[in-house]
């Protein structure tokens, strides 16, 4: 349990208004070069005394034990996402020590799917109604149609799925991350603005890479890309470290690419296996795009735009690593919960899930716009970054594709092609 | 300027130049206007009358908010990547010396006596307050997440801060330095600015799409204005800089990446027109005479300049890359 005691927050409660000042002075009196006279009777505004209210969140995850990537540079970090959730939960109470709201996250995170199932009910039975989540789409699905998450909401904070999106779509469950087609789409669009349109999709054997490559076609024919070739990596790619492998490496890469005309390697590798091996090795010098290279994504470790450099030093600050995805992920998904119980006008779950939902939403996560909801299928619409390892490449949508109601919605599946009718 | 200072006229005579310059409605007779260029670490100095650039004078990283000291001699900088304040003399045109402002300084306002810069510090929620006479910073004040804009009272008693992640509007009182206010506005909170009656306080939201106009005395959002400019996605709209004329009868709002400058008559909030400027349009100065308008558009590189009068977009001129600031020097 990560609840927070805040003595302050207990006398606000019991003397109103006046609890702000102290608050303050509290905090001020801690910071060093300062030097603070008594509280003086605070000038009283206009609004009314508010009683602390209370928002309680849960964070719902399964601990996965992920694959070792190709490259040892950057492995997986273990507490990836409730990282997010952590830094978010500490701006939700910045926010609410100002309009007497406090924020508690409970956080779960099991070892298996028994213990994950096992955790939903207990914090259901508590009273928790709002779950942000870390879990496969199976599991996720499994727990969203359980009696008891009838009036929960779920934020889910890390998974892509696009079927999650179109024929599991559910209600009670709002989608924080791009979803692959806006990924898909995000890139393509690049593509079809500097005129790149001959690539050569090179798809994984995992079930993620089969998905990835299969947003790549959608979003190629919607995008009027054209797919040269559609080929699947076949070679194993066998121990990670050999001396000398290199060799090997450049010599399939070789074989892989040679006698086919493109203007850009498009690859589907989301395990990282061998993505990474494709540049400098083909026979023609072409550039790659995809999981590896230039990458569509919701959040990047050289993204500095929109005081995006602010959110990246406070959670470098706080985890002592650079933020991911998921990070961002559950870091949008408390947040959501944070916006939607300051400017919903309370901490009523339903309420608030009502109106994460509603047309008034909106959220800043340092695109440069606003974000919310879309009503049919509960994903957040967001541009995407493009960026390779060291810089920020492009932000789509791209300029110039157009939309009658938002820009934003020229990524992923819009309204009339969707499976799901939430509305 | 010392020749200025050197010359003692008479009184009639000035009175008669003063006159004779008014009378002409020359704008901006001798007037520089200073854009801080963040994308170039420079300062570029503008003639007010022929809209020529008189120099490009090279200061710390990244600058950012500027302001100019009551005395009209000095140019305060904030150098963002610097980590401090630099002072710009406008007689030498050169960095004449160097003030602390706390981490990451962006943006900043300065005291109705011309003795305190009070400087938002994005890094850790705070503002300090810097004693310009001593170059030291006496306190610092702890805000919401990411301070912004500010903006100070005519009176120099009450002090506007927002803090762009927790989307509010703070106000504190200066001589105690303790937050009386705070007040929910729309997301990512830029640019607060008082009415010159100091009735209202004009804050804008760079991703909320809006301005909201505060009571100044009761704390309440007494008017949100929403801009719809037809055939601009809703998105692009991005108010930041607001320039308020002295008589409050016209306010102008710049929108972002819209491109647009909105005019609101400050009365009825009504929108009145939007001007067609340079691309990603951020901050705005008046003029002395409030004839003109100038604006900084960062991703054209170039400064609008609109009549005022005429509600008319007259010229744009080339600056350094990604022009954020723009201040008039007498």
């Amino acid at each position: 349990m990560r609840v927070r005691f805040d003595p302050r927050t207990v006398i606000c409660a019991i003397s109103g208004l006046a609890c702000l000042v102290a608050a303050f002075s509290a905090q001020a009196q801690m910071a060093p070069s300062v030097s603070v006279p008594p509280v003086p009777a605070a000038p009283v505004p206009a609004a009314q005394p508010a009683p602390v209210t209370s928002v309680d969140l849960a964070y719902l995850a399964l601990a996965v034990k992920r694959t070792l990537p190709l490259s040892y540079l950057d492995q997986p970090p273990s507490d990836e996402g409730i990282q997010g959730a952590r830094l978010a939960l500490a701006d939700d109470e910045t926010t609410g020590r100002f309009i007497h709201q406090t924020y508690h996250l409970t956080e779960a995170i099991q070892p298996d799917e028994a213990a994950v199932l096992d955790a939903f009910k207990r914090l259901a039975a508590a009273g928790r109604k709002i779950f942000v989540t870390d879990l496969p789409a199976a599991l996720l699905l499994r727990i969203a149609d359980l009696p008891e998450a009838k009036d929960a909401t779920f934020l889910d904070a890390t998974s892509e799925d696009d079927m999650l999106r179109a024929e599991g779509c559910r209600a009670n469950i709002l989608h924080l991350l791009p979803s692959r087609a806006m990924l898909a789409d995000a890139l393509m669009q690049y593509l079809a603005v500097k005129k790149w349109r001959n690539i050569l999709l090179v798809s994984g054997p995992e079930v993620p890479d089969k998905a990835y490559a299969e947003a790549i076609r959608h979003a190629a024919a919607k995008f009027q890309i054209h797919i040269v070739q559609d080929k699947p990596w076949t070679y194993d790619p066998g121990a990670r470290r050999t001396d000398t492998g290199h060799y090997a490496i450049e010599a399939e890469v070789a074989r892989f690419t040679q006698g086919i005309s493109y203007d850009v390697l498009v690859v589907a590798d989301e395990g990282g296996n061998f993505g990474d091996e494709l540049s400098y090795r083909g026979t023609d010098p072409r550039p790659i795009a995809g999981t590896q290279g230039l990458v569509p994504s919701a959040w990047a470790r050289p993204f500095e735009q929109w005081g995006g450099t602010q959110l990246q030093s406070r959670f470098l600050k706080q985890a002592g690593r650079w933020m991911t995805d998921r990070d961002y992920g559950a870091w949008m998904a408390v947040r959501t919960v944070g916006e939607a119980a300051a400017r919903g006008g309370g901490t009523d779950p339903k309420i608030l899930g009502a109106f994460m939902r509603g047309a008034d939403f909106e959220l800043a996560a340092f695109k440069g716009a606003r974000l919310s909801f879309r009503p049919w299928d509960g994903q957040l619409r967001q541009p995407v970054l493009l960026a390779d390892a060291r810089s920020l490449v492009s932000v789509s949508p791209q300029p110039g594709f157009l939309h009658q109601v938002s820009e934003l919605d020229t990524l992923g599946v819009d309204q009339p092609e969707s499976s799901c009718h939430l509305e | 300027m010392p020749s200025r200072m050197s010359i003692r006229a008479p009184l009639a005579v000035l009175l008669l130049i003063a006159a004779l310059v008014v009378g002409a409605a020359r704008p901006a007779a001798a007037e520089r206007l200073l854009v801080s260029n963040e994308k170039d670490n420079t300062i570029t100095v503008v003639d007010g009358r022929s809209l020529a650039v008189i120099k490009t004078v090279r200061v710390g990283a990244r600058p950012r908010g500027i302001i100019l000291s009551k005395d009209g001699k000095s140019l305060y900088i904030c150098t963002s990547d610097a980590d401090h304040i630099e002072v710009l003399d406008l007689d030498s045109l050169a960095v004449s010396r160097t003030l602390p402002s706390g981490p990451d300084p962006e943006t900043f306002t300065i005291s109705p006596d011309g003795k305190f810069l009070y400087v938002s510090n994005e890094n850790d929620n705070m503002v300090s307050v810097l004693d310009i006479a001593e170059g030291r910073i006496t306190s610092e004040i702890p805000v919401g997440v990411e301070p912004e804009g500010m903006g100070i009272s005519p009176d120099g008693k009450t002090l506007v801060n927002t803090s762009e992640t927790t989307s509010m509007a703070h106000f504190i009182d200066t001589a105690s330095h303790e937050v009386i206010a705070n007040v929910l506005v729309d997301s990512r909170p830029r640019v607060a600015k008082w009415t010159s009656d100091a009735a209202q306080v004009w804050v804008s939201a760079e991703v909320g799409g809006s301005v909201s106009v505060i009571d100044a005395v009761r704390h309440t959002v007494i008017k949100k204005i929403r801009f719809a400019i037809p055939g601009v996605a809703t998105e692009s709209v991005q108010p930041v800089g607001i320039a308020l004329t002295n008589d409050r009868k016209l306010a102008f709002v710049a929108l972002g990446p819209a491109n647009r400058v909105a005019v609101v008559d400050a009365q009825t909030f009504e929108i009145k027109k939007y001007l067609l400027v340079g691309q990603r349009v951020w901050q705005l100065a008046f003029s002395a005479d409030e004839q003109r308008l100038y604006t900084t558009n960062g991703v054209s590189n170039d400064m609008s300049v609109i009549d005022v009068p005429a509600l008319k977009v007259t010229k744009s001129v080339p600056v350094g890359r990604l022009p954020w600031g723009v201040v008039v020097a007498p």
